[in-house]
Parts: structure tokens; sequence; C-alpha cells
């Protein structure tokens, strides 16, 4: 299918961008990798008059590591699964986009793309939640800092203003104590999440003392379950206490059922793979 | 209309295109580079893979107006005149393909597989085609006609 007529623009700057979508309003997209809204528009679910291309504006791209973690908006999953220096300081990310689609959806699939989507069953979402990341934005208003947990709002719906992009994602580095794992339940012809889980956990003194975890593809929103990070808090981090924290991960999200899984197995999976996530996640603060 | 011009297979081509016209079009429709295939409307099976300036990517998902400039190969290009690329005499030779569909896909995401991994596992090969489904083989024969193709480069490229 061939999507429906639209003017196509390529801007070299992030406030020319800002400027073509500030012109042309609800009218206008974004276009990053494509690999989402490209779909989309060939089956005409979407048909935007004006595409704004940005993959033109070289400074949304690329990975800096200095005092903290910063990843251009229009990074590959690609470059981020082979990054030496991000597997050393935060090696759940190049582990959770390695799990992304295929290899050519890896090469044109963007982070911030994939953010400002929100597909409940996208990958990054959760571990940007478990990460406790920060989303830089550029909008006509100027720039804004948007933290993960305030950002997924609902079904493919996120805190971004209409003419606002999304220009890096800023992370902390790991250190000794702190350990995150993502795992996921690939469908298996998209690989996109049927569950997916990202825990975050920081040991002090052997119990511990932060702990995050997230969980995509079961419902309409990437969320955050605090129930279960709370019932982690001051534990040993033991077979038992992961076990019993898992239990009650997903109990008060909304949960989804479609042709590919129902409600009861999801909620069955949110469990496991919370399980799962929270084990390596331990294993990997401990050392 | 916008103007492009892209290099395909070492050519260069100027043309006018729509700017809603997919890459795979492109080359099917107005350059008759006919290898490349549409075997969806989902971006999942991998019929249409290509290479942009070296990089594996699915044609049916990029537009045209984003290759100017680039170079692009399509199954066309791959060989070296009337020397088959050790890709496509693996297929030939292992019989990795039966109607051939998925053929030209199949070899233009190994062929960027193996650029990156040079000597990939049965199981690295599996996963590193996991965006080309194929509906006659059973993949059997496709994971032999790459490993065959490994084996062959690598064994160039030591002597
Ligand atoms: C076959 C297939 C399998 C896939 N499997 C998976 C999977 O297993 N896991 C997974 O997580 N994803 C998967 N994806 C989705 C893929 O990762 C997408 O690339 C990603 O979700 C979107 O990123 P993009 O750069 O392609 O964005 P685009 O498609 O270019 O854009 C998506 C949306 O975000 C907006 N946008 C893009 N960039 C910005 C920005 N910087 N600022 C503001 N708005 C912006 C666009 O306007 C558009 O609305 C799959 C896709 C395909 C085709
Ligand atoms: S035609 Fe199926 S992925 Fe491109
Ligand atoms: S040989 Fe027929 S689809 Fe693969």
């Amino acid at each position: 299918m061939i999507p429906s007529i639209f003017a196509y623009f390529a801007p070299t700057s992030v406030a020319e961008a800002i400027g073509l979508l500030t012109q042309y309003g609800d009218e206008a997209k974004v276009l990053a990798g494509g690999h989402s809204l490209l779909p989309a528009m060939k089956l005409r679910l979407a048909a935007p008059g004006v595409l704004i291309d940005i993959n033109k504006i070289a400074e949304l791209r690329g990975v800096v590591i200095n005092g903290q973690i910063n990843i251009g908006a229009l990074t590959t999953w690609h470059t981020i699964e082979h990054h030496v220096g991000l597997k050393g300081v935060c090696g759940v990310l190049p582990e959770a986009v390695a799990q992304i689609g295929d290899i050519q959806v890896r090469n044109r699939g963007t982070l911030g793309g994939a953010l400002a989507h929100a597909d409940p069953s996208a990958d990054a979402t959760a571990v940007v939640l478990a990460l406790d990341a920060q989303i830089r934005t550029h909008g006509p208003n100027g720039e804004r800092t948007i933290a993960a947990s305030d950002f997924f709002t609902d079904m493919l719906s996120t805190a971004l203003e209409p003419s606002e992009l999304i220009t890096a994602v800023i992370c902390h580095k790991l250190g000794a104590g702190e350990g995150a794992a993502y795992v996921k339940f690939p469908h298996p012809a998209s690989r996109y999440a049927i569950v997916g889980a990202a825990a975050y956990v920081k040991l002090s003194d052997g119990k511990i003392s932060t702990c995050r975890v997230a969980v995509t593809g079961a419902g309409p929103v990437p969320t955050r379950q605090g129930d279960t990070e709370q019932a982690m808090l001051g534990s040993d981090g033991s077979a038992e206490a992961v076990a019993k924290a898992a239990k009650v991960s997903g109990a008060t999200m909304d949960i989804l059922g479609d042709i590919h899984a129902s409600e009861d197995y999801r909620r069955a999976m949110v469990k496991v793979y919370t399980k799962r996530a929270l084990t390596t996640a331990i294993a990997r603060a401990r050392g | 209309m916008t103007t492009i011009s892209v290099t395909v297979n070492g050519k260069q081509y100027t043309h006018d295109v729509e700017p809603r016209t997919l890459l795979v079009h492109f080359l099917r429709e107005q350059l008759n580079l006919t290898g490349t295939h549409i075997g969806c409307d989902t971006s999942q099976c991998g019929a249409c893979v290509v290479h942009i300036n070296g990089v594996s990517v699915k044609s049916c998902t990029t537009l045209a107006v984003q290759a100017d400039g680039a170079q692009v190969t399509t199954i066309e290009g791959l060989a070296d005149g009337a020397t088959l690329h050790p890709l496509q005499e693996g297929f030939w030779e292992k019989h990795g393909l039966q109607c051939g569909y998925c053929t030209p896909g199949m070899i233009m995401a190994a062929a960027d597989l193996l650029k990156n991994n040079p000597n990939p596992s049965d199981d690295e090969i599996r996963h590193g085609l996991e965006g080309n489904l194929c509906r006659c083989t059973g993949y059997e024969n496709i994971v032999k006609a790459v490993r065959y193709a490994a084996d062959k480069m690598s064994a160039a490229s030591v002597s």
C-alpha cells in the first residue's frame, strides 16, 4: 500500500524543525526511523499532510557518556545495541534494544521515535521508566525536561506538546551495588513485547535501598509497579523476597487481552517476567 | 515532485519522485529492478531488503526521497559479473529456496549479517534472519546456505 499524499520537508536544525511544526500544526508529523509511522501511513491509519523528516539534524544523533548518559533522540537501536561504552555503564539499554524486532528494524528505528510513539508493546518505554530517565524536549517555548514517570499518559499518548521534539534521553550511569535488567516474551512474528519487564535495584549494606520495576506489553500504557517496588525495599533480595514482590506485579494496572494473549495469561506473565527481571537485576547489583 | 539522485548498484540515477513513493516502488517501477520483492503490508516479511550505504533496510518502509544522495545495493548488484556472490552460490548449492520469493531479501539481510558477524553460529543465523519470512523452505536449508557462504568467505579472506 502507498501512503496518501503529503508535503515533505527535511530540516537540518532543531530550530528549523520546530518552525515547521509550529507553522503546520496538527497537519504535520515528524519522521524519524519511520518504522512505526510509515507502516501506519501505508495502511492509511495515519495520513499527515506534512512530513518533517528530522534525519538530517546531526545534533540529534549519537551517544555521549560523561557524568551521565545522553542519548540523542535520533540514535538508532543498532547504535545503542553495539555501543561499547554503554555496555559498561548501562548494559540494560543494549540488552533491551537487541531484543527489538529484527536487524532491519534496529537499523532504522530510533529511541526518540519509540518514546514519542509510546506503542503499548514497545520495549524501550519500560526501560526508561525503570532507569528513571529524563526526556529532553524542545518546542516553540524552549526546552523542557520531562521525567519518564510523567511522560507516558495514555495508550499511544505522551506529555509531548504537538509542536515539541524529543531531543535526547538522559540517564545515569550504573555503578557498584546497582543492577538492571530487561526481559520479554516476544510476539513470534513482530518481536514486539507480549509482556516485557524492566527492573532496577540498588543495594546498600546488602539490602535493597532503591527499586524500580516497569511493565510493558501487558496494558495500554507502560506502567511502574509501585507495590512490587515497595515490597522489595529493605529486603535482602532473596529468591523468597523476589517471589513475594513479583506476586503483586500488575495487580493495580489495566491489563488488555487480544488475539495474541488473553488478559488472564498476560496477568500471569507479568508476574513471571517481573520475577525474572528482578532476579537478574539483583544478581548484577551483587556483582 | 522532488528530484532525487541515487546510485543504485554503482550506476547513478536522477529521477523525479512523489515524496510518498516508497523506495521499493522506486526501484521496481521507475528503475525496473524487480529483484526486490514486496511480500507484505506490515513491514514484517523482509522480501524487500536492500542496502542503503551498506546497511540493510526494508525498502518498503523507507521513502525514496530518504535515499537521495545514497548508495543503494539490490540483489541485482550483488554478483561480480558472471561470478555469483558466495551467498547466491550457497542458496544454489544448499537448495536454500523453493519458490524464491523471499530469496532476494534473505540474501541481502544475510549479507549484512555476515558483514557484522563473519562466522555466526546456526543460532545467530536464525536470530539474524528474524526479519525475513519464508513460507516454503522451513528455513533449514537457508541456514545451511548462509553457513556455506560464511565458510567460503572466511576461507577466501584467510588465503
Ligand atoms: C516489523 C517491526 C517490528 C518491530 N518490533 C518492535 C519490538 O519488538 N519492540 C519495539 O519496541 N518496537 C518494535 N518496532 C517498532 C520500532 O522500534 C520503531 O522504530 C519505533 O517504535 C519508532 O521509532 P521510529 O524512529 O521508527 O519512529 P517513527 O516511526 O519515525 O515515528 C513514530 C512517531 O513518533 C514521532 N516522533 C519520532 N521522532 C520524534 C521526535 N524526536 N520527537 C517527537 N516526535 C517524534 C513521529 O511523529 C511518529 O508519530 C517494530 C517495528 C516493525 C516495523
Ligand atoms: S515487503 Fe514485507 S517487509 Fe517489506
Ligand atoms: S522460498 Fe518460497 S517464500 Fe521462501
